[in-house]
């Protein structure tokens, strides 16, 4: 964990529905692909935690969409404003259960921290397959990223407009992976984790207090006793969740 | 003995900035960011008798100015929390700490507190008879003198070690509960817990918390506990903690204008892992400008 002042370089929409917002900065704390930021916003009392999209030595990314207060103030943020940013949050996904050809599978703003994996799982040889959900053609977000570091996703959208009709569990079926990497909303998780008899990591979104694991607002039970999404998480093993009706 | 150095119940602090119970956790994840022997001391996680889950998520809300928090006491318990918390707490920090303790009954409070009694690391018993955020317990001892001052009776019969009762903002008539402690042998009183509160959701019509309420803390609350601190302060002897809302060295003297003799900081702590630390290194330029020599000669300043 390390705090720090940032700068933004851009903040621009990927999609109607999600922005990218890089930050320049020292991202030196950032050490894995799953890990998260807090953003302290001007106005608002507490931090604001996001999954690392992508890094490298000069900063970070972030994609956000706009659900609250929060980030409708993020959208009206311009090149040059200046935030202050914890950084290096959470456990991040485990890139050395990945084998040979890992699915890692993305939800609406959730496709965010497989660009980072992918490209770190590409660093390390291996071959990463990718399937990117979405609800209509025109939320389809990153693709153009992927497709840059020469892995080509599979889409899905669930009324069939682009890629795939249907869910992202849809396009799993098929491939028949070893080892996933999820990230998106909580239902979601939980389809790829019924669906897929490999075993897997996935990333947790949660209403955070703090970030670091001081306040205990975002516990979670888990088959190994109550845990900090923010802390022991927000990445768990399929095997150690708990699902709640 | 520093400008900054302040007694609590005859142990000596370096400085008067105490992180708050359940702010903090037990100290490790802010070790990562500077030494905890800079801090006076530090009051960790409330601790009960059995492991607690704590309430529902979600347990966090966003207020102006300020948060709400419905934790719930989620805890590994005491006997954990001597066992595996307190053993890793003494890699960290290396002077006493205070032990927050939680209850359900008045024999609960007791077993804890026996139990923490025995531990050399613990050098004050911080006892919480004012968290709004469980049903049966917490806060329903703080907001009646006479089981205020039973809890106070019961936990003074088996420790040894100072007393501080934690008491809450969510009562008609502060100063009867923190006498009602004094008489029955409290050694110091800390003020004030979370205040009641609650948002609701536009988009769900439910209320945000999963819990319905939660304790409203950050600076909204500032002002609210400055006034129950001056309250306080007048009619007890017994030294008191400040805290509520507390975010910089200012903020700090106030209340120690206002009569506290230690002032805790809470939510700051979790939007900047830092504040302790600035408000620590902030406080001698604010005794300057005031002419101040020493920190302690301000405590209850504004009474005149």
């Amino acid at each position: 964990m390390k705090q720090g002042v940032f700068t933004v370089g851009d903040n621009a929409p990927l999609s109607p529905r999600l922005k990218r917002l890089r930050l320049l900065g020292d991202s030196s704390a950032i050490a894995r692909p799953g890990q998260f930021v807090s953003l302290a916003l001007p106005g608002f009392f507490l931090r604001r935690p996001f999954s690392v999209c992508d890094w490298d030595a000069s900063g970070f990314s972030i994609v956000y969409e706009q659900v609250g207060k929060g980030t409708d103030y993020m959208r009206s943020l311009r090149t040059g404003d200046r935030l202050d940013v914890l950084t290096g949050l959470g456990n991040g996904f485990d890139l050395s259960r990945a084998g040979n050809a890992p699915v890692l599978i993305g939800g609406g703003s959730g496709v965010s921290p497989m660009l980072g994996l992918a490209r770190r799982l590409l660093t390390e040889g291996r071959s990463p397959r990718v399937i990117l959900g979405f609800g209509t053609r025109e939320d389809v977000a990153l693709l153009e990223d992927f497709r840059l570091l020469g892995v080509c996703p599979t889409i899905t959208t669930l009324d069939g407009s682009f890629g795939l009709r249907g869910l992202v569990t849809d396009a799993l079926e098929e491939l028949q992976p070893s080892f996933f990497y999820a990230c998106g909303p909580e239902a979601m998780l939980r389809a790829v984790a019924e669906c897929s008899a490999c075993d897997g990591q996935m990333s947790f979104d949660a209403r955070m207090g703090c970030g670091f694991g001081a306040c205990m607002g975002c516990t979670r039970m888990t088959r190994s006793g109550p845990k900090r999404v923010c802390r022991d998480g927000p990445v768990f093993d399929r095997g150690e969740i708990v699902w709640e009706d | 003995m520093g400008r900054l150095s302040v007694s609590l119940c005859g142990i000596e602090l370096t400085n008067p900035v105490i992180p708050a119970s359940g702010t903090f956790g037990y100290g490790y994840e802010f070790a990562e960011l500077f030494d905890l022997d800079r801090l006076g001391t530090f009051s960790f996680k409330g601790t009960t008798a059995l492991p607690r889950f704590g309430n529902p998520t979600p347990r966090i809300a966003e207020a102006p100015a300020g948060m709400l928090n419905a934790v719930g006491l989620q805890n590994p318990g005491v006997d954990k929390v001597i066992a595996e918390e307190l053993p890793k707490l003494k890699k960290v920090f290396h002077k006493p700490v205070i032990a927050n303790v939680s209850g359900f009954s008045i024999e609960e409070y007791a077993e804890v507190c026996a139990k923490l009694d025995k531990e050399e690391q613990v050098g004050w018993l911080e006892v919480n008879i004012s968290c709004p955020n469980v049903h049966g317990g917490g806060m329903s001892f703080g907001t009646d003198p006479r089981a205020a001052a039973e809890v106070t009776k019961a936990v003074k019969a088996v420790t040894t070690k100072p007393v501080i009762l934690k008491l809450t903002p969510n009562v008609s008539d502060i100063v009867s509960v923190a006498k009602a402690c004094e008489e029955a042998g409290a050694d110091a009183i800390s003020l004030i817990n979370t205040v009641l509160a609650m948002r609701i959701d536009l988009k769900t019509r439910r209320p945000v918390l999963a819990n319905t309420t939660g304790g409203l803390s950050g600076p909204a609350v500032f002002p609210l506990a400055l006034r129950m601190v001056w309250q306080v302060s007048q009619a007890v002897r017994v030294p008191v903690i400040g805290l509520g809302g507390v975010s910089g060295a200012e903020d700090v003297i106030e209340m120690m204008l206002a009569g506290a003799s230690a002032v805790q900081v809470g939510a700051a702590n979790l939007v900047d892992p830092l504040a302790c630390i600035r408000i620590i290194d902030a406080l001698p330029a604010v005794l300057d400008r005031m002419g101040v020599k020493n920190i302690t000669e301000i405590i209850g300043g504004a009474h005149g």
